[in-house]
């Protein structure tokens, strides 16, 4: 069986003012897949991810989810089509943990948002525990979880996440990945930027991004075969 | 009980009865008339500033719409006092509409862009060349209409119309998504939030709310200038009361007025020469040591305002 293409970007060019960061970026992620987007600081990331979520103009090139042309749509409208992007910047500080897990899921019935809820706290003690505290009195890691939660939340067909483990102590870095091979398992497709390369074990298929061009694309043992890239990512002789 | 009904209940039936037994038991009912009118325009800047930040300092522009719409429907097409009401709302709804592309502004640009509207409309009302239309500076006298108790009693149905509305808001998914904007828009967006839409629904419904308090209180007046119906001391009145109790709540600016409206008439009568001073000071303070309002007062010791 063939797995359907949910995500698809295509001659991507983008930039912000007239610096251009993209230079025809060419990606696709399968259904249930989990993809890892390998590269280091300025290679144009975060760029990527916003522009693929329409935070960022696309300046030349199309991209395509659950097969229609999203390329000029607003955000919300994506995100509504289940391109959920996860950053701990979208938590509203000013509002409670279980407000923000409801905004997440507003799209939700209320008895569906409810399961979501009892479920996610089961899945995030500390979140369940605090449920009435406001973000704003979470340490850096709980609002990453928070963030993730209020993602998961809107029961996403393909989640982004722009560098999960930025900020965590090691020990927070393994309890999200956990969290993310559990919904991995669950079907959730998956499409993360990092610099760190633990989140390798989650994933499927790899891109590195170089300069705003996609460098490699493959998976994680024809990049390990690959003497250039081991040096590069994996510091390896 | 659901909470829109615990705050119907608690909150919104014992407002309107005290302010529908009121005239019976008080002899100053224009007072109370303006109490309702300010209690009305309080939530109506809370609709607006309270759930998506943005601050209308010509808030007072769909006010005087309201009530020229309502006038101008009287006068020229005779139409009875509850058409006219519409009239005056559908005028402040066109103006919000109008007054849409002001959204993309933010923060002061925003209520300055806004003041300068509402100058503008007053500058056309007032026109002399319109005297036909308008009656410019000249004012406008509805005697013919003129039906205070009635008028009353209508200012306080849009009153309870709109204090649901708030409480709806305050409970609802749609007063939390507009609240998600106010915090962050872009993060909103992220969370599938139509951001456009949302502001657009809050401006027009705050423009509407103040459209039909125009409307009735150039009925309940029935004889005004134009600089009394687009004063700028009504928008400021209507944005202290609201901030001083705490907008983005359903009791913020019920207190506000009921507080600051109450000193305001007190020192009026009891000091006037040093109204301006007191009441100066009063702002002042509420400013540096109460930005976020009475409520924000309840809420740092643990206590939640509905």
């Amino acid at each position: 069986m063939k797995a359907e293409t949910l995500l698809a970007a295509d001659g991507l060019e983008a930039g912000y003012g007239g610096v251009q960061v993209l230079w025809g970026v060419d990606i696709a992620v399968l259904e249930r897949e989990t993809v890892v987007l390998l590269g280091a600081n300025g290679a144009g990331k975060t760029t990527l991810l916003k522009t693929l979520l329409g935070l960022v103009p696309a300046w030349r090139g199309a991209i395509s989810f659950l097969g229609e042309d999203v390329t000029r749509w607003r955000t919300d409208r994506r995100v509504r089509r289940g391109l959920v992007y996860m950053s701990e910047m979208a938590v509203f500080a000013g509002m409670t943990i279980e407000e923000n897990i409801g905004i997440g899921g507003q799209s939700l019935s209320r008895s569906a948002l409810r399961r979501r809820t009892a479920e996610l706290y089961d899945i995030f003690p500390a979140l369940g525990e605090r449920k009435r505290a406001l973000a704003a009195s979470l340490s850096g890691g709980q609002r990453k979880m928070l963030g993730i939660a209020k993602a998961l939340a809107a029961d996403p067909r393909l989640l982004i996440m722009d560098e999960p483990s930025s900020g965590l102590s090691p020990l927070f870095v393994k309890e999200v990945i956990h969290v993310l091979a559990r919904f991995r398992a669950r079907g959730l497709t998956l499409l993360i930027a990092e610099q760190n390369i633990k989140f390798l074990k989650l994933a499927d298929r790899v891109y590195t991004l170089d300069g705003g061009r996609i460098g490699f694309a493959g998976t994680v043992a024809a990049m390990h075969e690959n003497d250039a890239l081991r040096r590069a990512y994996f510091g390896l002789r | 009980m659901p909470r829109l009904l615990r705050h119907t209940l608690l909150i919104l039936l014992p407002l309107v009865a005290a302010l529908a037994l009121a005239p019976a038991l008080y002899g100053n009912h224009l007072l109370l008339f303006n109490v309702i009118v300010f209690l009305t325009l309080a939530q109506g800047i809370n609709i607006i500033y309270g759930f998506t930040g943005y601050l209308p300092f010509g808030y007072v522009g769909f006010f005087g719409a309201g009530a020229y719409g309502f006038a101008l429907a009287v006068m020229h097409l005779h139409a009875l006092p509850l058409v006219a009401l519409a009239a005056g709302g559908l005028a402040a709804l066109l103006l919000g509409v109008l007054l849409t592309p002001l959204l993309r502004l933010s923060g002061a640009y925003f209520s300055i862009a806004n003041l300068a509207a509402a100058l503008a409309v007053l500058q056309i009302v007032s026109n002399p060349a319109l005297e036909s239309v308008t009656k410019g500076p000249y004012g406008i006298s509805l005697s013919g209409v003129f039906d205070p108790a009635l008028a009353y009693g209508v200012a306080l149905a849009i009153l309870a119309a709109t204090t649901f509305l708030v409480i709806w808001l305050r409970h609802s998914r749609f007063g939390m998504a507009l609240q998600a904007i106010r915090e962050d828009a872009i993060s909103a967006a992220m969370a599938g939030i139509d951001v456009v839409r949302g502001r657009v629904v809050a401006w027009l419904l705050a423009a509407l709310v103040a459209g039909l308090t125009g409307s009735v209180y150039a009925w309940y007046i029935s004889v005004f200038y134009p600089e009394t119906v687009f004063g700028g001391e009504i928008t400021i009145f209507a944005i202290v009361f609201a901030l001083f109790g705490g907008t983005a709540t359903i009791l913020g600016p019920i207190l506000g007025v009921v507080i600051l409206y109450g000193i305001y008439n007190a020192i009026g009568i009891s000091a006037p020469q040093y109204f301006q001073l007191i009441y100066g000071l009063l702002i002042m303070g509420l400013v540096l040591f109460l930005p976020n309002g009475l409520a924000s007062l309840l809420r740092r010791r643990g206590i939640d305002v509905p």
